[in-house]
């Protein structure tokens, strides 16, 4: 399977971890780096909000997750890997996860599995070695990157549970240019459905039937992160971000959908920054207080967060709020 | 290395291209706030505050690497809105929750929050309810103040103790410490001359010592450190290495003080007591390698941590405990004062000093040798309050009974102690004088040195050593090869006690070695180098210890070690 790379790049597969980095060239990337033994890591975190698509596929697909996993040690020749749970998902998938595990064993690879406590920051490449490697749960500097000195400083290959299982059905040839998706909201069939990538978001929700009835808005790419479109731009919109749509009513009110973002920020920002660790909290302070909300403080706070975070999740938080106003709200502050 | 050119403010510099943008401003004093940077540590770049703008874009300067022709702004609205925003965020109550500012003592973070009209009132920190935290009765944190830039959790960890740790998701962040039995703090202090913000500080003895100098019925002495006079300057905007020990004499004198001494004088006592111990050792076969013992620091450190050591350690006092202890027998002897009325303050580069002066062992007549220490840091607030203009001061001299020779004014460097007991040892050992006195091998900032002395026929192999971490290395060789080594001497602080935990904000390994110079450059002034030939300690020997019991002198002289629990 010498031609898996040439394949990977050819049917142009991206990380499907919410960064959208090319597969192909960062295992490039790992193959040539210097440096013994490499590692394979996957994840499945899956710490954002509206999220359930790695659980979905490691109980129907675990096979082909193993496969793509295989197939990428294989390409950097190593026979390590790492797989990273959800500690909920452990629970519900570790008899299939074993055996697996089992099977390959037996074929010399090794896969060590590492249990997290669900949090955002699990998501963060660095963050989640520092984790695997026992140190706090924070981002590291980069440079340098994962690619030259991932796990236990070695070259790393970091991808999502879907990365892994799309290398497989490229490698099998059945790769559609399908993405999976997590439909979320009062709609009537919610759950996780595999579309094609550059479907339209109103097809998305029409070919599930789950156009609601109800005038509503939409957030993408995951339900803390990701930005917010009324019902009328989706006929403009993909898929993006981590691959999750969730739907809220109209009668949303704001200080609702605030207090739910800002509440997760400032329960899982990891304390390293400033602006996100004091910010988050101070803007979850803000949306409980009673009264008119505070949007200029809210938005300077947001500001700061969006343009001086250490990492993605702090400055993430820019692309909701402002989102939010903009395409609902029309308002300007 | 090829310079490059870099602007800062449209100001054309020339900067070495290893170098961060926030490291040459900082080089050119150019003012950008920053608090998780330090230059001796990781870059951590987290606290956000050393923002710049650089083509539009505004990004940290700390672990921004300059490029030729690269331009930064470091005040444009840009930078200014966001920078102020994260200090409000980061300074959040500070003034409400550091203890310097509450009490009214000079504090850098106060200066920079004014300089950049930050109100510290915009937010309020999220409550954290966790106690101060005691380290012995040398330092202390506050988990609520910290503002988890990490820096002395990293500094702990880097001298080999690992006592700190950051916990807590999100605005929970705080400092604590480390539960695991096996691991105790050493109360050396580096923690609190890396915080920026002092939520881990001195326990301060400030009153404690205005109380005294208001007490009519009180003979108070002062004693300056070898290590003070080399760093108080900084405090004052000086380059580091200003000498202030003439203007330190007015200065104390100015406070109050009835008499001012020197801990140099004890530093003197030390090396006689601890090079004839070296030299008895060498000569009749005692346990060796000898450790010198006058870091309390590192003391706690074999205490607790390598108690198999003890009996290697000298049993001579410390320099502050040797003179204070002198002062209060001799000295109060000599002037007919009763020696209850004597207080004696130390003025120390040094935390655990503070933890040393309060140890029950050491009271002579039921007194304590010296009563309260305050760190260089403590010192420089308290003259700030005064109003006292250090470095324009007259220049003072020291009161006769605190005169010294240049072996101890070398104490504060790593390789000092080593080098003074060297020069006092030869003498005790071949009964000759030594000629030339510089031994250049033990000098110098490296964690680590050794040298092969010739003392007349015989060769002694010596080592010197700075920082926890290096010290337990060089214990493990010593059980390995006993007889590799005749004499080392330890350090708990980076460059030795110069570089400790009381000193001046920022204390970096370039700052230090710049403060050891002007230490070596007092002893190459002395008349005398050697610590037997001061007179004041000769007068002490022959016409005191020398005349009262053997078991008198050596409750003046000498001390025990033992193992320690944590906490003790
Ligand atoms: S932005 Fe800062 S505090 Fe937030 S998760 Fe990233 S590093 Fe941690
Ligand atoms: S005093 Fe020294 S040993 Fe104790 S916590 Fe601070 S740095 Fe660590
Ligand atoms: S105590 Fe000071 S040095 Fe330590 S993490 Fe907190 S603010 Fe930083
Ligand atoms: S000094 Fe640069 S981020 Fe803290």
């Amino acid at each position: 399977m010498n031609n898996i790379i040439d394949k990977i790049e050819e049917a142009n597969l991206i990380g499907r971890g919410g960064a959208g980095f090319p597969t192909a060239r960062k295992w490039r990337m790992v193959k040539e780096a210097e440096g013994s033994p490499k590692y394979v890591v996957s994840n499945a975190s899956e710490g954002e909000l509206g999220l359930h698509k790695d659980i979905h596929i490691l109980k129907k697909y675990p096979e082909m997750v193993f496969k793509g996993m295989v197939l990428a040690m294989d390409y950097i020749g190593t026979k390590e890997a790492y797989f990273n749970f959800n500690e909920k998902y452990y629970l519900l998938v570790k008899w299939k996860i074993r055996r697996l595990i089992k099977k390959y064993n037996k074929l010399g690879y090794n896969f060590t599995v590492y249990q997290e406590h669900p949090s955002y920051i699990g998501g963060e490449e660095t963050a989640l070695l520092n984790a695997i490697e026992g140190k706090k749960v924070q981002p590291r500097s980069k440079p340098p990157y994962p690619v030259v000195c991932g796990l236990f400083c070695k070259p790393t290959i970091i991808n999502n549970i879907e990365t892994f299982f799309n290398v497989a059905q490229v490698a099998e040839g059945k790769y559609e240019k399908k993405r999976f998706c997590c439909i979320n909201g009062p709609v009537r069939k919610p759950g996780v459905y595999h579309v094609p990538e550059d479907m339209k978001l109103d097809e998305v929700l029409k070919s599930t039937k789950n156009w609601p009835k109800f005038k509503f808005f939409v957030q993408v790419g995951g339900s803390s992160s990701g930005p917010v479109y009324h019902y009328n731009q989706l006929h403009k919109q993909i898929l993006s971000g981590a691959g999750s749509l969730e739907v809220y009513p109209a009668t949303t009110t704001p200080r609702e959908i605030l207090t739910k973002w800002f509440k997760f920020y400032a329960e899982e920002s990891c304390g390293k920054c400033t602006p996100c660790r004091e910010g988050s909290y101070q803007l979850y302070e803000l949306i409980k207080k009673s009264g008119a909300i505070k949007w200029k403080e809210i938005m300077q706070i947001v500001e700061t967060m969006e343009k001086t975070s250490f990492c993605g999740l702090g400055y993430s938080i820019g692309k909701p709020v402002k989102s939010y106003l903009k395409n609902v709200l029309k308002k300007k502050i | 290395m090829k310079k490059i050119q870099i602007k800062i403010d449209g100001k054309k510099i020339l900067c070495n291209p290893e170098q961060s943008v926030l490291q040459v401003a900082i080089d050119n004093k150019i003012d950008i706030p920053h608090f998780c940077y330090h230059e001796d540590l990781p870059i951590d770049a987290h606290c956000r505050a050393c923002l710049v703008e650089v083509n539009k874009k505004v990004v940290t300067s700390c672990n921004l690497k300059v490029e030729s022709g690269l331009s930064v702004l470091t005040d444009s609205p840009k930078v200014r809105k966001l920078r102020n925003e994260n200090l409000e965020l980061l300074l959040a109550d500070h003034k409400k929750l550091c203890k310097n500012c509450k009490v009214g003592y000079y504090c850098k973070t106060a200066a920079l929050m004014r300089k950049y009209r930050i109100s510290g009132t915009k937010y309020h920190r999220k409550p954290i309810n966790k106690p101060v935290h005691k380290l012995g009765c040398a330092a202390e944190f506050d988990p609520q103040a910290c503002i988890s830039c990490g820096k002395c959790v990293e500094m702990c960890e880097k001298i080999g103790i690992g006592f700190l740790k950051l916990e807590g998701k999100g605005a929970d962040s705080h400092l604590t410490y480390n539960c695991d039995p096996e691991v105790d703090c050493i109360y050396c202090g580096q923690c609190t001359v890396h915080c920026p913000v002092a939520a881990v500080h001195e326990q301060n003895e400030i009153k404690d010592v205005e109380a005294a100098l208001r007490d009519k019925d009180k003979i108070v002495i002062a004693q300056m450190a070898p290590s003070v006079r080399a760093s108080i300057g900084e405090e004052f905007g000086l380059e580091p290495g200003s000498n202030m020990e003439a203007q330190m004499y007015t200065a104390l004198r100015k406070l109050g003080f009835d008499y001012i001494f020197d801990v140099n004088m004890g530093a003197d006592i030390t090396t006689y007591v601890e090079a004839t111990e070296l030299a008895e050792r060498i000569k009749k076969g005692g346990v060796l390698p000898m450790f010198t013992s006058c870091c309390p620091g590192w003391v706690k450190y074999a205490e607790f941590y390598h108690p198999e050591i003890l009996p290697n350690l000298t049993t001579s006092r410390s320099p502050q405990i040797h003179s204070g202890g002198a002062y209060k027998t001799w000295w109060a002897k000599k002037m007919k004062i009763k020696p209850k009325k004597i207080v004696v303050v130390s003025f120390m580069p040094c935390t655990s000093k503070k933890y040393e002066a309060k140890f029950e062992k050491l009271k002579i007549k039921g007194m304590f040798p010296v009563d309260h220490v305050l760190t260089t840091r403590e010192t420089a607030s308290l003259l700030k309050k005064r109003k006292i203009d250090l470095p324009n001061l007259e220049p003072g001299k020291v009161d006769s009974y605190g005169e010294y020779s240049g072996a101890a004014a070398i104490y504060g460097a790593s390789g000092g102690v080593m080098e003074s007991a060297l020069r006092s040892a030869y003498f005790f050992i071949t009964g000759k004088e030594l000629k030339e006195v510089k031994f250049k091998e033990v000098r110098g900032m490296k964690y680590v040195k050794e040298a092969k002395i010739r003392i007349g026929r015989k060769v002694i192999n010596v080592a010197v050593c700075a920082m926890a971490k290096n010290a337990g290395n060089l214990i493990e060789e010593v059980k390995k090869h006993p007889n590799k080594y005749h004499y080392i001497e330890v350090m708990a602080c980076p460059g030795g006690c110069i570089g400790g935990g009381g000193q001046p904000i920022p204390s970096t390994e370039r700052i230090i070695a710049e403060r050891i110079k002007a230490l070596y450059k007092i002893d190459n002034k002395c008349k005398v180098r050697k610590a037997h030939l001061n007179p004041v300690v000769q007068d002490f020997f022959d016409n005191y210890i020398a005349k009262i019991s053997k078991r008198k002198a050596s409750k003046i002289l000498h001390t025990s070690y033992k193992k320690k629990k944590k906490f003790e």
